[in-house]
């Protein structure tokens, strides 16, 4: 294209038709050029409508923000209604957490498995396999979490066995991919050098893993957890099944509770757009929405870290 | 120039996007009404797009009817598109006039400000009745309302104080918005009762019919097509919930499925609001599916509720 400046018009004019490898070049620059300004207008609009959305709720329908983050009583329909959504942000940090702290040790044993101690093995059958879980609809781990984790809680631990303790379970064995993912292409593409120096010193394995390997790839083993709460952060439907969907803060792992997400979906079909309930819900969507971005962040924190 | 072309498509690209939300109002919506205008026949033959939103409780028999109504030869030119949603989005978009067809299981006036209410026509089409269930553990075969009304508040934990064996009560609800619910609190409960900490709420009753069966103790309530030998309905009052029951107005649990339209509907909508009333639907499909003819009752109800024979 610098050409097109420089060399005067009728010269441009007589080499048509252009050489084939220019046209080619043409639409391909136009192609992309469209995809990418679509891209950007879906995501500003989505912002945008959301946004609006979730700001009526405080402008239009006058409810304070004081009481959505910090009331815990959530009452849409009654006569005089309450907006307290603090019960939800509290049920989907803790879901979120538990099935981090139930997956990341998991996966992160899997990647080294698979990438330290039984390299062809893992690379072979264990990496298609846990890739493999990730592409099940997430209403079939919901409807597996009702089939079977809930009435095993409920017959050996107790309680009711629907709760966050259940939304956690399943919430983890849908993470693990993600995070088994990220840590062993982090592990793999760690430096054969390092591995060797510690080995030439006398290291174990073991220590060479614990001392040398894991430090070093921990920033992207972050970003690997994260990138999975993120996505448990969002999942609404299969923790909508097991998670129990009432809306108090629980007092035990085995308690009916709610996520911003199973409110959200439950809701949104049988309330009238633009009512203060329906309102209210496009607010948590809101919240949902920026603490997506916070995780976003969280992420390119990391690897700026990690590139360092 | 080449720098300069991914600013200008930008721009250009958001102007329609933002020409496009502006217009919302004007054409977006997709069940436009063709109506029986154009075509210079005789006018004799019914032509256009009927779309129907709303209800997912009500969502099977539309569908169902929907398809044999394109299948007669009389309004082969209809296209009748059915959607899910929930009560709420049928009736905000009949509002909108982005439906034809609003379903819901409530009455608008519950849902929508009343103005807007004001502006829609009810057709209803079907009954459907809403029977208390437990599982076998309860040990109860009939609860009086008060004995509900102290359950659902949480006044009574165990199965023990209302004439059950001595197990936990474990309460599966609807979500506070949901329509069954709604009819459920104004006719079973007769007052609004708030969501309990411990208790369950699920909003498809294929789920809420799966926990009731399994969980010990577990109450809960479903629309009477979903009740089979593996969970049987409890006695209201000493009344069964049966379809007799409800068409001469012995069991007061039931709702009217409604098929709302902005106004007079239009030919083509006018015409498939008819075929569902007519014998062939109502002693049919709408029996088929569970649901209660709306030509069998013997008793009627306004929307606050009072009855008239």
């Amino acid at each position: 294209m610098e050409q097109s400046n420089t060399t005067p018009r009728e010269a441009r004019r007589r080499a048509w038709p252009m050489e084939k490898h220019r046209v080619e070049d043409w639409i391909g620059k136009i192609y992309t050029s469209i995809c990418v300004v679509f891209l950007i207008a879906v995501i500003i609009s989505i912002v945008y409508f959301v946004t609006s959305k979730g700001v009526a709720t405080f402008a239009v329908n006058g409810v304070s923000l004081k009481e959505f983050f910090l009331g815990t009583n959530w009452n849409p329909q009654a006569d005089t209604p309450s907006f307290g959504a603090l019960p939800f942000i509290t049920g989907s940090f803790m879901v979120t957490v538990l099935a981090a702290l139930i997956a990341s040790p998991l996966s992160i044993s899997a990647a080294l498995f698979m990438t330290e101690i039984v390299p062809s093995f893992g690379k072979r059958i264990l990496q298609p396999a846990i890739e493999l879980l990730s592409g099940i609809p997430s209403v079939v781990y919901g409807f597996i979490g009702l089939s079977v984790i809930v009435p095993f809680l409920r017959e050996h631990v107790g309680g009711q066995g629907i709760g966050i303790g259940a939304g956690a379970l399943v919430l983890s064995i849908m993470i693990l991919p993600t995070i088994t993912s990220v840590a062993a292409d982090a592990l793999a593409s760690l430096p054969r050098g390092l591995r060797e120096a510690s080995y030439a010193l006398g290291a174990t394995r073991w220590q060479t893993i614990y001392r040398v390997v894991l430090p070093t790839v921990m920033p992207a083993l972050l970003t690997g957890i994260v990138l999975g709460m993120a996505r448990a952060f969002g999942e609404a439907l299969a923790v909508q099944m097991v998670i129990g969907n009432s809306p108090h803060i629980p007092t035990s792992l085995l308690e009916s509770a709610s996520t911003l997400t199973s409110v959200i979906t439950l809701g949104m079909g049988n309330t009238a757009m633009g009512s203060i309930q329906n309102n209210a819900l496009w607010s948590m969507a809101l919240v949902l929405m920026l603490m997506t971005f916070v995780f976003v962040l969280i992420i390119r924190l990391l690897e700026r870290r990690n590139r360092l | 120039m080449s720098r300069k072309l991914p600013i200008l498509l930008f721009t250009l690209t958001m102007i329609l996007v933002l020409a496009a939300c502006g217009s919302k109002t004007g054409t977006t919506g997709s069940g436009s009404t063709t109506g029986t205008t154009g075509e210079a026949s005789t006018g004799t033959e019914l032509s256009g797009s009927v779309l129907a939103v709303g209800s997912t409780a009500l969502q099977p028999l539309v569908d169902q009817v929907a398809q044999k109504f394109m299948a007669d030869s009389k309004y082969a030119n209809i296209s009748v598109q059915v959607q899910g949603g929930g009560s709420g989005t049928g009736l905000t978009q009949v509002s909108e006039g982005q439906a034809n067809i609003g379903n819901s299981d409530v009455f608008a006036e519950e849902k929508l400000d009343a103005d807007k209410a004001k502006e829609l026509v009810d057709h209803q089409v079907a009954v459907v009745a809403i029977a208390t269930v437990a599982n076998e553990a309860a040990g109860v075969t009939n609860l009086t309302k008060q004995q509900l009304i102290d359950i659902f508040t949480g006044k009574v934990k165990n199965w023990k104080d209302v004439g059950g064996k001595d197990q936990a009560i474990v309460i599966v609800n609807r979500p506070s918005s949901s329509g069954t619910r709604a009819t459920y609190e104004k006719f079973a409960l007769g007052q609004k009762v708030e969501d309990l900490a411990g208790s369950i709420q699920e909003d498809s009753s294929g789920t809420v019919k799966k926990l009731v069966t399994e969980t010990p103790g577990a109450i809960g309530y479903l629309a009477l097509s979903y009740l089979d030998d593996s969970l049987k309905a409890i006695q209201y009052d000493g009344v069964d919930a049966n379809v007799e029951n409800v068409e001469s107005g012995k069991y007061p649990v039931w709702a009217y499925e409604h098929m709302y339209t902005k106004g007079e509907p239009d030919a083509a909508t006018k015409a498939l609001l008819d075929y569902m009333l007519t014998d062939e639907v109502q002693n049919g499909d709408v029996k088929d599916l569970g649901y209660i003819s709306i030509s069998g009752m013997q008793v009627k109800r306004d929307v606050d509720g009072k009855i008239t024979k």
